[in-house]
């Protein structure tokens, strides 16, 4: 039997999809039986949440007032003290996972597998490398602990109609202070998150300026999507670093992928290259964007995105 | 003596449009620009700018690989490292390996900081700089866009998936660069020629550490699955009309 522990990832009031992606990829694995552990302050209502989710046995709580701020180096030396039993340890391939993960594969003194894409078996794994252009398979030693980020743009959520049992997990070991939590700039949207939204809308470079970029937003707002930027658009200045979408930002699989003025550098296809149907809109019609899209349109965005917002408007 | 280490690992350009070998034993490597990994040269950037202000004394970057690795090195003494020290290897290193160098590197120098980029852009591993962390038992912070020294402590911005979050971590620690943390300076042709005075110490990998935790194994390399190009229309409603067929809209 293999035994996965899966390190939820929340904000201390939800669990993040990328728990659910974690739990499908785990449930690939022949014979798996599939623990969540959730490292949180006041964590009981996380962790009812948690038990509903389908594939697992258990949810674990180890609740401690120093997981406040789910710091890497506090956490670490927790998911060590109940690591014995399990032969996988999986965390998603996100700011939350990357941070963490290795610093439990070095505790555990084995390698980490980063960004899995596809299960082979218990032991064989394959993920991307050169930002996508290879796939590689990994194997790895039956006789170690498989420490994994999940890549969650590969995997579909799993349902929630479960009532998994909870465990609670006392930790009697000192944990360090020496990293201090002070505070988290997010920007105020009430845009579904641009990780799970189903539907996305992206501007680029072409926007021009910060203040344009509200044509983008309005569209995504008629369309009920989340809203991205490139890379460009991020560092010119025109919207926050968290909106990127690409190797260096967000990894997305939306069901639509809408890329407006967006030429489709190779470091952002990287981070579409999941979606279900990408639409470019793109004043120039050799734009490489135009070689991966679905369906393309050659035009000016500011006249296409009004039109755009009213046709779909007319639909509704 | 304030020192800074920072980590400069050889890779292939990224301008370089990487290629699956037609054997699947990996990617083509013969005639390819290789370069020092763009977010290793974001850290060595940081690293000189913070002791541009007086924060630090002494610049020490560090290459694990082969001999062609001091080329990278020679690169980071121009931009203005002050000694560059290569382990060398024949064997590819996985990251736990990697970190193990780094952390007999550590307890030699007894660095304030150690600054890598977030991860290499030929393995994407991102493991290098939490590894450290763990075995060093110190703190991390890593995809940092904003760092500040203060006196026994540094305050960093971190690039996470809600925004930007700043912690703040004891000296000594491990810190990884992301995208936004500088642009790196152009290296001057009288740079070089001065580092090519510069110290250059070669150490072999198997007299640092006894082992390479190799208990991964690459199988087999391919290419990624292609996307087709698709249609091209000619107006919106003809746009609206395909995605309402595709139940998008």
């Amino acid at each position: 039997m293999n035994k996965i522990l899966i390190i939820a990832e929340h904000d201390g009031n939800e669990i993040n999809s990328s728990t659910l992606k974690c739990v499908s990829c785990a449930k690939d694995i022949e014979s798996a039986n599939i623990d969540i552990v959730i490292c949180a302050q006041d964590g009981a209502n996380i962790t009812k949440a948690a038990s509903k989710i389908d594939h697992i046995n258990s949810v674990i709580l180890i609740d401690n007032e120093a997981n406040e701020n789910m710091i890497a180096a506090v956490i670490a030396p927790q998911i060590i003290s109940m690591s014995d039993e399990y032969t996988h340890i999986f965390g998603p391939s996100t700011t939350f996972g990357k941070d963490l993960m290795p610093r439990i594969a070095a505790l555990l003194n084995v390698n980490q597998i980063s960004d899995i894409m596809e299960v082979i078996n218990a032991y064989e794994f394959k993920r991307p490398i050169y930002a996508g252009n290879a796939i590689v398979s990994i194997k790895t030693s039956a006789d170690k602990k498989i420490v994994g980020t999940i890549r969650t743009a590969s995997f579909q959520d799993v349902q929630a109609n479960n009532s998994a049992e909870i465990h609670n997990h006392e930790i009697s070991i000192d944990l360090p202070t020496h990293t201090r939590f002070k505070s988290l700039q997010t920007g105020e949207s009430d845009r579904p998150d641009l990780q799970t939204a189903k539907k996305v809308v992206s501007g680029g470079r072409a926007l021009g300026s910060e203040a344009n970029f509200e044509i983008i937003y309005q569209l995504a707002d008629t369309m009920n999507a989340g809203a991205g930027a490139s890379r460009a658009a991020v560092d010119a200045g025109y919207v926050p670093n968290e909106m990127q979408v690409g190797q260096t930002g967000k990894i997305i699989a939306p069901d639509l992928y809408l890329a407006i003025g967006i030429s489709g550098a190779i470091q952002h296809l990287t981070g579409i290259k999941d979606a279900g149907t990408i639409v470019a809109i793109n004043k120039d019609e050799e734009a490489p964007i135009f070689e991966i899209a679905d369906i393309g349109l050659v035009g000016d965005l500011f006249d296409v995105i009004p039109e755009l917002e009213a046709e779909i408007k007319n639909q509704n | 003596m304030k020192k800074i280490i920072v980590g400069l690992k050889r890779v292939i350009d990224y301008n370089v449009r990487v290629r699956v070998k037609s054997d699947h034993s990996g990617v083509e490597k013969d005639g390819v620009k290789m370069s020092i990994n763009p977010f290793d040269e974001i850290a060595l950037e940081e690293a000189l700018r913070i002791k541009e202000k007086g924060l630090a004394d002494e610049i020490i970057v560090v290459s694990i690989g082969s001999d062609d690795c001091q080329q990278q090195l020679r690169t980071g003494l121009a931009m203005g490292a002050d000694r560059a020290i290569l382990v060398e290897s024949s064997q590819e290193l996985y990251p736990l390996t990697l970190s193990k160098v780094l952390h007999e590197l550590v307890k030699d120098e007894q660095p304030m900081i150690v600054l890598l980029g977030k991860q290499a852009i030929d393995n994407d591993n991102n493991q290098v700089g939490q590894m450290l962390a763990a075995l060093w038992d110190r703190p991390q912070a890593t995809f940092a866009s904003e760092i500040n020294i203060n006196e026994n402590t540094a305050t960093v911005t971190r690039e996470v998936d809600s925004g930007l979050e700043t912690i703040e971590i004891d000296l000594p620690a491990v810190i990884t660069a992301d995208l936004r943390l500088n642009e790196p300076r152009y290296v001057k042709l009288p740079d070089i020629m001065k580092a090519k005075k510069k110290p250059l110490n070669k150490v072999s990998y198997d007299e640092i550490v006894n082992s390479n935790t190799s208990d991964l194994a690459p199988s087999l390399t391919e290419s990624p699955p292609h996307r087709e190009k698709g249609i091209m229309v000619e107006s919106v409603p003809e746009l609206v009309n395909e995605l309402k067929n595709k139940g998008l809209l």
